[in-house]
């Protein structure tokens, strides 16, 4: 029993010794030279986190399509079909990289590594596990919204710098709608910040030790799952590349490996607003000591993943003005009563425990 | 100095589109997302049935019947071999005709199917889609194990039909009448009571009764806007008059009935099925027709209850043994006048929506 919570211990703590290791190999381990190097490590890790996420991520959404169609899915490359991703990156690569006639090139080319790059710019301050946020910002929940914001604008340059009308229609939709949800996403999480008195994603995680703020904001982690959702444009909400209707959107000109980054950006987005989720509402890296600290954050953002993948495949794609009316007249007053709320469960609390 | 205006959207939907149903193709004026104007344009997949009907017998011209209307090619067969026997004056054994009958309704559950599965499809409902195609597959499995063929079936002839089912057909047919209402269940679980599906599809593309009688509108959509008409009813052809069945109406007169009465005729379609097993005499499948076709001179018209509407041929015989005029009168063709002015004033995703509804298959609209 001992040896096994050591072993535990130094699990939950390996990317931290392993980090240590690398800083001692410096004459001073605080120097520019020791934090640059551990920058750039904590940089690939993270490119590594959003690329490994859509391999992973793909394979399972279209396993878990066949799942819920009645069909297999890919089964062919590989055992139970897990390489299939991995060919069709490689088929992606090989296509031509066609820029339509009268496309504003420069915004057209620069719009997926936007869109690619912004997962990565979230996801550096997520802790995934104790210590182990690759940034430890005190702005943590602030800076992750607003970043995330960036992406309406990523969304707008792709549809307008294509020059084709439904990649147009797709980035009109697409502002409508990220703006739109945008407030009660963020109001959403507001309750939990209230609760904690921090930004800082590593303190709300730390305050979870005891119960995970689901079960204090319940309300809150319905409406940012579903202001989640329509973040990321997945369906129900994913109007921005509906492609019965406006083809693929912002995406229909792209080809080859740009049209790949948006697969991953999409992908790292979905695991970015998992990824909050699992910190905010169900509490991080804190589990039950039988398993290290990131294996329970994973498992957790897994479980948001799939869920997210489950009502993709069984929900129909909702109508233009209900999604409207579901943001302003649905999730923001209920994000503003969770707010008063919490408010007044904190106030209560105060007068009772005489904080 | 810059000059600042709005103006609309010329939109080209298809025919390249995954929305149109294959080959159809629409111009839409856009005001935002709110459609102004609509033009369809059809004919891109226009391969001039009636012209190449001209030069073929009458019964090579069977199989081309089959490409109308691909969904329910039983019933494309069974209006062209009426129209002639009536020209020619044939009676067909009872037999033949009760298999025309299971045939014929075999194709209208599987049209209907395929019209539930892309209504939902265009929704992005993609498992719905996945389920209602599982279950037609069997309704294709009881298709090949009679004509050889699973989607353009070709086994009416003129004068009674090309073969007898085998003997693993009835079981099969059997098994799958009665799962049906469990399969139509879950159809509605899956995806039609739910909310947003609901929402995307009820009091939307409103179809007045006045308009649709004036558009001439037939089938499903004719009767999803409160007019029982039904050419099975209305003039029994072949063996209809001998069974116990009605004739699903709604009033609703939007997208959503004009979806779910698909759902209410498929109930109706296994009762016709049902009688008919229990009926079907035993006797030979052919008439004695004789080998070559040479109708009387003389022009007829006959119309069935094709799965989407009112299908009719017009055949006008000189004497000789290939058609002087053949004519269709599609019925999704002549539906798809009411998506001008319906679609008017709604979004463009209700636009696709409403055209899933309508059951347009290409084949038949263009010809």
């Amino acid at each position: 029993m001992e040896t096994l919570s050591k072993l535990m211990k130094t699990l939950d703590n390996l990317f931290l010794i392993i980090a240590h290791f690398i800083r001692g190999l410096f004459a001073d381990p605080q120097s520019v030279w020791a934090n640059l190097t551990m920058s750039i490590i904590n940089f690939i890790i993270v490119v590594v986190i959003v690329v490994l996420a859509a391999l992973i991520l793909i394979l399972l959404e279209r396993k878990v399509a066949g799942w819920t169609s009645q069909r297999s899915g890919p089964n062919r490359l590989g055992p139970r079909g897990w390489f299939q991703t991995i060919a069709d990156a490689l088929k992606l690569m090989g296509k031509e990289d066609v820029t339509p006639a009268g496309a504003d090139k420069f915004i057209f080319k620069v719009a997926p590594m936007m869109i690619f790059s912004l997962p990565m710019m979230t996801l550096a301050v997520i802790p995934y596990g104790n210590g182990l946020a690759p940034i430890d910002l005190d702005l943590g929940i602030f800076y992750f919204l607003a970043v995330g914001a960036i992406s309406t604008v990523a969304f707008v340059m792709a549809g307008w710098g294509s020059n084709n009308k439904y990649s147009l229609l797709g980035a009109m939709r697409a502002v409508a709608q990220m703006i739109s949800y945008e407030i009660p996403l963020i109001f959403s999480l507001l309750g939990v910040v209230m609760i904690t008195q921090s930004f800082n994603l590593g303190v709300i995680v730390e305050k979870q030790a005891t119960v995970p703020f689901i079960l204090l904001q319940p309300l809150a982690f319905v409406i940012y799952i579903i202001a989640g959702l329509a973040e990321c444009n997945r369906a129900p909400f994913d109007l921005v590349e509906a492609d019965q209707e406006v083809v693929a959107g912002p995406f229909t000109e792209y080809t080859g490996l740009r049209w790949g980054l948006f697969f991953l950006g999409e992908y790292g987005n979905l695991t970015a607003m998992s990824a909050l989720a699992a910190t905010v509402f169900l509490g991080g890296w804190q589990g039950p000591a039988i398993l290290p600290g990131f294996v329970w954050f994973f498992m957790k953002v897994g479980i948001i993943i799939f869920f997210s993948m489950w009502v993709r495949w069984t929900f129909p794609r909702i109508r233009i003005d209900h999604l409207m009316h579901l943001a302003w007249k649905v999730l923001l007053p209920l994000s503003i009563l969770n707010i008063m709320l919490t408010g007044l469960g904190i106030y209560i609390y105060r007068l009772v425990m005489g904080g | 100095m810059t000059i600042e205006k709005t103006e609309e959207l010329l939109l080209n939907m298809g025919p390249q589109h995954p929305s149109m149903h294959g080959l159809f193709r629409m111009v839409v004026n856009l005001e935002g997302e709110t459609v102004t104007k609509l033009v369809p344009k059809v004919g891109y997949l226009h391969r001039g049935m009636e012209k190449l009907a001209e030069s073929r017998t009458y019964s090579q011209f069977i199989p081309y019947t089959d490409r109308l209307d691909y969904l329910a090619s039983p019933h494309n067969n069974w209006a062209y071999v009426l129209t002639v026997e009536k020209l020619m004056g044939v009676e067909i054994p009872e037999r033949a005709e009760y298999l025309r009958v299971i045939f014929g309704e075999l194709s209208r559950i599987a049209s209907h199917q395929v019209c539930i599965a892309s209504t939902a499809l265009d929704m992005a409902g993609w498992s719905l889609w996945s389920y209602a195609f599982r279950d037609r597959e069997r309704i294709c499995d009881m298709y090949e194990m009679t004509a050889g063929s699973r989607l353009t079936v070709n086994n009416m002839r003129i004068g009674g039909m090309s073969n007898e089912p085998p003997a693993e057909f009835w079981p099969a047919l059997q098994s799958f009448l009665d799962d049906t209402p469990e399969m139509l269940e879950e159809y509605y679980g899956m995806f039609f009571g739910n909310e947003i599906a609901q929402g995307r599809l009820k009091s939307v593309g409103i179809l007045s009764k006045e308009l649709a009688e004036n558009l001439s509108i037939t089938g499903p959509v004719l009767r999803a806007s409160g007019v029982s008409f039904d050419v099975r009813k209305a003039e029994p052809y072949s063996i209809y008059d001998r069974f116990d069945f009605d004739v699903p109406v709604r009033t609703g007169c939007d997208s959503y009935d004009r979806t779910i009465i698909r759902m209410d005729e498929i109930v109706e379609s296994i009762k016709i099925i049902k009688q008919a097993v229990r009926d079907i005499p035993e006797g030979p499948i052919m008439a004695k027709v004789p080998k070559v076709i040479k109708p009387p001179v003389g022009e007829v018209y006959h119309r069935v209850e094709n799965p989407k509407g009112e299908l009719g041929f017009y055949i006008v015989s000189d004497g000789t043994t290939k058609p002087a005029r053949v004519r269709i009168r599609p019925a999704t063709f002549i539906n798809l006048q009411m998506l001008p002015i319906v679609c008017l004033g709604w979004k463009i995703q209700d636009v696709v929506a409403i055209f899933a509804t309508l059951d347009a298959v290409l084949g038949e609209v263009d010809k």
